[in-house]
This record gives C-alpha cells, structure tokens and sequence, in this order.
C-alpha cells in the first residue's frame, strides 16, 4: 500500500515540473490533466470518494476543457486579427 | 569539433563562445515588439525638456536594457532563494506532524465523531461527508454556491460580446467562432449522440445519490454541464439555442439559488434544535430520505452545470 | 527532524507540490503557466488537508449496514472543506483564464515581461504625446 502511496506521489510529482517545463502550452495542459487525473487516484486511496468524483469530473473535465477552449480562442483571436504574419512567439 | 572545423561557425560551441564575448545577443530579431515611431534621437533631446519625465526608449526593449536583465538574473536567484527556504521549512514541520493515518492525532476530535454518530438520524444521509455539507454547512455551501456565480458574472462581464451595442465585434466573434466548428460534424455527432445522453443520465444519477452514495452536487452538476457541452459541440448553438439558450440559464441559475436560499432559512428558523418542522429525516438510505439534502443537491447540481455551460460558451463565442 | 518524516509521504508532497508551483507563479513569465502554477498549489493544500483526516484501517465515511460508532470510519471534516475548494479552485481559474483572453485580445502576447513592457510603452506615449501637444508639434 505505501509502495502504490509512493509511486502515486512521485508521479504527481514530476506531473508537475514536467508541466513547468514543458515548451508548448497544450503539452503542459496534458500533463495538467494527468495530473489531475492521478490526484482523483490519491483520493481514492485516502479512502474520500467524494472527492475522487469531485476531482475526476472538475479537475481533469473542466478545467482542462477551458484550457483547451482558451487556447483555441488565443489562436482564433491570433489568426483572425493578423492573419497575415503567422507569429510564433507564442507556442500552442 | 576543433575550431578549423567548417561546421563551426553555426555551431552552439560557436554562438556560446561569441555570446560570452558579447558580440551574439540571443534575443535580437527574437521579439515580436514594434518599432518605436519615435522622431531621430536628436529631435527627441529637443522634446525632452517639455515631456514629462519620460525614459530613453531602449528601456522598453526587454533584451537590450542590462539592468532589466539583471533584475532578471537577481529574481531568478531570489524566487529559487524562497523557494527552497519555504520547502525546507515547511519539510522540518510535517516532519513534526503525528504520523499519517494514526488515530491519535488532534484533529480527529469530538467534532468527527459528533458528526460521524448523530449524523445518520439527524441528517438522514447515508454520505455523512454530503450530511456535513448540505445539513450542517449548508450556509456554507450556500456561499460557495454564490461564489460560482459571481464567477460566472465575472467571465459574463469579461468576454460578453453585446449584440445591440457592437454589431460588428459580434460578427467578427462568430467569424471567430467558425473557426470552432468540427469540420467533420458526421463523426462527432454520432459519438455525442451516443454520449450525451449517457452523460447526462450519469450527472443526474451522481446527483440525486449525492446523500447515498459518494458524489453530490458538485461532481454531478459537472458531468451534466460536460454533457451539455458536448451535445453544443457536435450539434452547434441553433440546436442547443431552442433548449439551453441565455434566459433558461439565468433563469436555472437564479431560480436555483434561491430557492436554496430559502429552503436553508426555512430550516434555520424550523429545523434546528427541537423546534417542530416537516421536514423528516426520512428512511436512510431511500432516494428521498435526506430531508432537504436532495432538493439542495439538485439545486448545487444545477448552478455548478450552468456555471460550467456558460463558462464554455462565454469562452468560445462570448453570447448564447 | 522529527521521526514523522519517513511516513508523512501526502504531506512531504504536497509541501514539494506547492513549491513547485510557486516557482511556477514566480518565475514563469506565460500566463497559462502561471494559471497551472496556481492549481497545482491548490492541489498541493488539498492534499494536505485530506491526508490529515485518512485514518488507517478505517473505512470511506459512508455508513455502511449501520454501524454508527465513531471507530470505524476516517475524519469527514476534511473531505468536506476539500470538496468545495475543488470547486472554487475551478471557478477561480475560469475567471483568470476569461482574464488572459481579454489581455491576449489587447496585447496579443501571452509573455507577462511583454505586456509590461507594451504597458510602459504606451505610457510613455502617452506623456510624450501629451507634452508635444504643449509643446510644438509631435514627434513624426
């Protein structure tokens, strides 16, 4: 049981720094996601299952939906305001 | 790779030697910033005397200006300082925490167990952690319930694009907004119509099982409103608009809350310490056996799927 | 250093989460990061909190065949405050996402350092401007 503790920790772990540093923004929302995702996991092993459901179905459903929606209003606002220099600054 | 070497000269060795004698700037060409339509820098001296105090341009330059760049490096060391002096702190007092999962600890008080054994006949709910929240705390679920929806009149404040006032942003948002359409719909349609209403009859079990079973408002309310977002994603906003269009939504919402609102002050005035009041625990473990919990489960389940529904369409299209 | 380090694995790594998603805040100049920053933060308290209440060997607190006593089920008071969190948490990133939306639509960059510095530009046109007005002329 710890040995499952541990590995789940360790993930939720490099989950995140690897969400840090990753290059591009929808690559880091995976992660984000993912890492919400072993989150519900851990709930499930402090024996809460409300919050399992709660972060399963909040964490990872919406929050990682509005990310994907604001991203892809960023890159509607980008192509639809200066269609014609395609910048890549921004890396989505 | 020696220096003769012809690959050399493009070469990270090449630009790291170069950028250490100072004559490669990494971030020259790099940044998208506009030039300055400043006047010759010699009309500017004359301008200088009557501007306020106004600094040189190149300060806004982010690479070029050396002192920004070193605050830069100063920050960086500083955020890293922090950082590790807050987790070595903090690592010193968990390692003084009791131990994890020991009974013991202080906090599993009489409150725990006030809950745990009064809970049942008092609630009526099998879910204590659900009794605990729309029984005991339901004023705080009450607020909590109030902050999604001030975030949703936040985002409405944000991102709403008003047809009357501005016509032309409205249109230019549901050009922008084609460029949301799938562009295979077939696909997608299948798949939502297999899975909305799946979704859907999911969220309304988690729900209504919120005192039964673990769940709630909350995580019901949320598949239901990824319900209702699938079905506008595959179908697009004239189908969704004949059921789920901006007056149903506020009405929902509005119409929710209050009557939460008042369900909550009924009881406090009736429910609470003996005084006589018709609402009955009920049957544990019957559907309608939480007393108000259900009807406040569906009302938390139906303000946390319209907060997610309008968030998702204020995001994409900024109207209904 | 207490004895309580080599069991404490929930709250050594919520302590590690929520540091690396301060370092995140601080030093991550894109917006987006920033936001992700901030939720793992927020998990990082959650998690603390929840592992505070698990007790060992002690069941999810759903009564199960009617055992009422005390004994046999973990801490709820935790769960719950968590359970809301969760959900305040998402609503307080769906108002900084609409945010950084409305900041891309004005200064179409998704770089903090950058829209700080547009913002110091643009003051400074502005004073510049407004002196050339009580001046003679502005600048081409």
């Amino acid at each position: 049981m710890t040995a499952l503790r541990i590995i789940l920790l360790s993930s939720l772990i490099v989950c995140a720094v690897a969400a840090s540093f990753s290059k591009r923004l929808l690559t880091s929302v995976v992660i984000y996601m993912a890492f919400s995702l072993v989150m519900a996991v851990i709930w499930l092993i402090l024996e809460s299952p409300d919050l399992a459901i709660t972060e399963a179905a909040v964490g990872a459903g919406v929050t990682g939906m509005l990310f994907y929606i604001m991203l892809k209003k960023i890159r509607s606002i980008q192509t639809t305001a200066r269609p014609d220099d395609d910048r890549d600054g921004e890396q989505d | 790779m020696s220096r003769e070497d012809p690959r050399y000269a493009g070469s990270r060795w090449d630009k790291l030697a170069r950028w250490r004698r100072g004559e490669y700037d990494p971030t020259a060409g790099r940044l998208e910033l506009r030039e300055p339509d400043f006047a010759p820098r010699d009309e500017l001296q004359k301008l200088r005397k009557y501007a306020a105090q106004t600094e040189r341009d190149d300060r806004y330059e982010l690479g070029l200006d050396t002192r920004l760049r070193g605050f830069r490096r100063v920050y960086l060391a500083a955020a890293g300082l922090l950082a590790v002096f807050l987790a070595a702190l903090l690592l010193v007092t968990v390692s003084w925490l009791p131990q994890f999962g020991d009974y013991t600890a202080p906090e599993h008080n009489e409150v725990a167990r006030r809950y745990i054994e009064q809970g049942l006949e008092e609630t009526g709910a099998v879910n204590i952690v659900a009794g605990m929240i729309l029984d005991y705390r339901a004023f705080d679920t009450f607020g909590e319930s109030c902050v999604l929806f001030i975030a949703v009149c936040c985002v409405l404040m944000l991102l709403r694009v008003d047809k009357e006032e501005d016509p032309h942003s409205m249109a230019a948002e549901d050009m922008s907004d084609r460029y949301f359409e799938p562009h295979r719909e077939v696909i997608l349609q299948m798949a939502a119509r297999v899975l909305v209403p799946v979704s859907l009859v999911l969220g309304i079990y988690v729900v209504l099982n919120g005192h039964i079973s673990p769940g709630g408002g909350f995580s019901g309310g949320a598949i239901i409103g990824t319900g209702l977002v699938l079905y506008l994603t595959a179908f697009g906003f004239e189908r969704t608009g004949r059921f789920m269009n901006e007056t149903t939504v506020k009405l929902l919402t509005v119409s929710a809350l209050t009557f939460y609102c008042f369900a909550k002050s009924y009881s406090f005035y009736t429910g609470a310490n003996h005084l006589s009041s018709f609402i009955t625990p009920g049957v544990p473990g019957a559907i309608l056996s939480g007393g108000l919990i259900v009807y406040l489960n569906i009302c938390v389940g139906v303000v946390v799927a319209c907060t997610m529904y309008c968030f998702y369409v204020m995001f994409r299209k900024g109207g209904f | 250093m207490g004895s309580s380090i080599l069991t404490n694995f929930e709250e050594i790594a919520s302590v590690l989460l929520f540091v690396i998603g301060m370092i995140d805040l601080l030093v991550q100049p894109n917006l987006v990061k920033k936001i992700i920053g901030l939720d793992i933060m927020d998990s990082a308290v959650y998690l603390f909190l929840a592992a505070k209440g698990y007790i060992a060997g002690r069941a999810a607190p759903i009564v199960t065949d009617g055992i009422l006593d005390a004994a046999h089920y973990i801490n709820p008071i935790p769960a719950g405050l968590v359970l809301t969190g969760i959900v305040v948490s998402v609503s307080v990133s769906a108002v900084m996402m609409a945010l950084t939306i409305c900041l891309y639509r004005e200064y179409h960059t998704l770089n903090l350092d950058e829209i700080m510095m547009l913002l110091r530009r643009r003051e400074a046109d502005e004073t510049l401007r407004l002196s050339g007005r009580n001046g003679e002329g502005t600048p081409s």
